[in-house]
């Protein structure tokens, strides 16, 4: 092919390019992760799409049925309540998650004694199997045995045990504590990170030019850190949207749908359900909401004017 | 402006002391250098004045206003820290406007302030630029730029220069001394580069491992240096040592170890019959006809505008400067004259003057 694209120097086709000296060796080490991205991500992506176009269930392939998967959707109720729960779940986790995660941050970053014990315990959250973290709230809710009721009905606060996961506000609250405790030490740990880039004579040069602590945090340390909190909290915003493992093992989607999610409620409907091609739809369904949050980071995420030009 | 008085300082990290007693009393509108070897406590002094380090002991005063524990933000005091420190996310006008901006001063008044200060500093025309976009000696007069449209009390700087190459070094010299000239305000000045320090300086503090070995015009401790240390410090190339003694019948005669009489101009009683050491300064040798002290020359070394010879006299290898071209070859014999009135002459134990 290198041969034949130098006998004709005069087409300057795609082949021709490619086949330029440098190009040829990189494309050659790009074929593994390429094959390795398309059988582990588009394939089961394909698939996935192709299902809901079915009617297949457990057991018995199906037929094309265009979008009466979908159409069906969108007039089942419990399908839209998972969509306003998904939603809900995502944007409260992720404000507390980000409010917390940075507070955290920023006082780690501050010289305390112990630092790197606290620096390791915070991380505890996180290396935790969900599920074993799941079981552990699992408890901590019990309608009985829970350690909250008890510790609030020692101090005489309350009279009975709260039942946090049988109504749906309660319910709704306690899924998505519980998924804050476990995203945390990801947006604490990052935000951490990117606070140590920020160089003290900053905060020095601020605190002489005049400023509080509040202001050295809003007009120096917050505005340097925002790339960072635009990965990270890209990042927080994919993972609780497509949490799965919490909420099955918490409470399976109830009480009464409440706190079903567009992921239990795929899987609810394609697995145990056996219903293949819906549970392919509902999942497709959340495509165009991690798009958004996808398009939302590249914009967030564009060199800010002053990080471009010149180096150092 | 103000005065500034530094009583008894002390610092110590830990245990460890860094700051071991340090008076300093600075003249309101004085331009004073601190200088000295890296890590004898210069910026460690200067973070103290500006209040970025607790101070251990003592106490440093602005005018009447003892400022130990008064927070940084409060002692309007400005500095120029030594990476510059300007904020990568605002644009210079942004930079320099900051502390006005956070005191509410109104953007009238800022404007007022600022264009006079980018005019003096030829930042006019990069106003609009983020600090990436600048270059170092730009950079550098960005910060210089914000402490100066403050209007401050005191003006700190940390080794301001020492991220600017030569040249650009030596014209910022002159830069901030005339800066100085205009405005009065009472200026710091960190460095370990003795050259700026005697250029620019009204006074000079010379540091050594946390003390102050000498404090002086630049031209008197040139001239009567306290100790060896400042001796060896100021002045380039460094002074020459000779070990020895005052010859017993002939005051006026300096015996090395190895035998060689160096003169000496009046040397004091003290120094009479005391193991001595013997200082003459490079620029001090002259040539002589044959009837000077014989030199064997080791190595050449022009500069162009002066040559720089290594000798040996009596197994001693000293360093002479001549403002003439010397065409001298290695191993060739000078015969010198050393002006007797400019030698110094140091107590070998405790390294004083005599
Ligand atoms: N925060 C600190 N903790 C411990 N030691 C320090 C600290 N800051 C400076 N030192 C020590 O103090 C000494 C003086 O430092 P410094 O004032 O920066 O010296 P310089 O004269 O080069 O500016 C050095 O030995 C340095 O190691
Ligand atoms: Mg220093």
């Amino acid at each position: 092919m290198t041969a034949l694209s130098r006998t004709t120097p005069a087409s300057p086709s795609l082949l021709h390019s490619l086949g330029q000296g440098k190009n040829l060796p990189g494309l050659l080490f790009m074929l593994p992760a390429a094959a390795f991205l398309l059988c582990f991500l588009a394939y089961p992506l394909g698939v996935g799409t192709w299902l809901g176009f079915t009617d297949t269930r457990i057991g018995r392939a199906g037929v094309f049925i265009g979008l009466e998967n979908y159409e069906a959707l969108w007039s089942d109720s419990v399908f839209w309540l998972s969509v306003f729960n998904t939603i809900l779940y995502t944007s409260v986790a992720s404000v507390l998650k980000f409010a917390l995660g940075l507070w955290l941050a920023l006082i780690l970053n501050e010289n305390l004694p112990f630092k790197s014990f606290f620096r390791a315990v915070i991380l505890l959250p996180w290396v935790v199997p969900t599920v074993l973290s799941a079981i552990a709230f699992w408890w901590i809710f019990d309608s009985q045995f829970s350690v909250i009721s008890w510790a609030l009905m020692k101090w005489g606060w309350i009279d009975k045990p709260i039942n946090f996961l049988g109504d749906s506000t309660s319910a709704r609250a306690s899924v998505i504590a519980a998924n804050v405790w476990r995203g945390i030490p990801f947006v604490a740990i990052s935000l951490l990170a990117g606070l140590q880039t920020i160089s003290p004579s900053l905060q020095e040069a601020a605190s002489l030019d005049g400023a509080t602590p509040w202001q050295r945090f809003r007009y120096v340390t917050l505005p340097m850190l925002t790339p960072i909190i635009a990965v990270v909290m890209t990042f927080s915003v994919l993972f609780t949207f497509t949490d799965f493992q919490l909420i099955y093992v918490l409470t399976k989607g109830g009480p009464v749908n409440a706190t079903h999610l567009m992921a239990t409620l795929s899987f609810q409907r394609g697995i145990p359900g056996g219903q293949l091609g819906e549970g392919a739809a509902i999942a497709v369904s959340m495509v165009p909401f991690l798009l958004a949050a996808i398009m939302f980071s590249f914009f967030g995420l564009q060199r800010r004017k002053w990080q471009q030009g010149g180096n150092d | 402006m103000a005065s500034v008085d530094i009583v008894n300082v002390r610092k110590s990290f830990g245990t460890v002391p860094i700051i071991k007693g340090v008076d300093i009393s600075i003249a309101d509108g004085e331009f004073v250098i601190l200088v000295g070897p890296s890590g004898c406590g210069k910026s460690t002094l200067l973070r103290m004045l500006a209040g970025l380090e607790h101070i251990s002991g003592g106490e440093i005063r602005i005018g009447d206003r003892v400022i130990n524990d008064v927070p940084p933000k409060d002692r309007d005091i400005a500095m120029v820290f030594q990476n510059y420190a300007l904020y990568p996310h605002m644009t210079v006008e942004e930079n320099m406007a900051f502390s006005l901006k956070l005191r509410g001063v109104e953007q009238a008044k800022i404007d007022e302030r600022l264009k006079p200060a980018a005019q003096i500093l030829g930042l006019t025309h990069l106003l609009d630029r983020y600090p990436r976009q600048l270059s170092g000696g730009q950079r550098q007069r960005v910060a210089m730029g914000r402490a100066i449209v403050r209007d401050p009390q005191v003006f700190l700087f940390d080794e301001p220069l020492s991220n600017l190459d030569a040249k650009l070094r030596v014209s910022m010299r002159t830069e901030i001394k005339e800066l100085h000239q205009r405005l009065k305000t009472t200026t710091v000045y960190v460095t370990h580069d003795q050259i700026e320090a005697m250029t620019m300086a009204d006074k000079i503090v010379v540091m050594h491992d946390g003390i102050v070995e000498q404090i002086g015009a630049p031209l008197e401790l040139y001239d009567r240096p306290d100790n060896l240390f400042v001796a060896g410090f100021i002045g380039s190339p460094a002074m020459n040592f000779v070990k020895g003694k005052l010859d017993a019948n002939d005051p006026t005669k300096f015996v090395t170890a190895g035998g060689v009489a160096l003169p000496v101009g009046k040397a004091p009683d003290a120094a009479k019959g005391k193991d001595l050491i013997y200082g003459v300064r490079p620029e001090h040798f002259h040539l002589a006809g044959s009837g000077g002290l014989p030199a064997r020359v080791v190595v050449v070394e022009p500069t162009g505008s002066e040559t720089q010879v290594v000798i040996d006299i009596g197994g001693q290898e000293l360093v002479a400067v001549f403002r003439d071209r010397i065409s001298a070859k290695p191993g060739e014999t000078l015969y010198l004259t050393i002006e007797a009135e400019k030698t110094h002459l140091f107590d070998a134990a405790s390294e004083r003057r005599l």
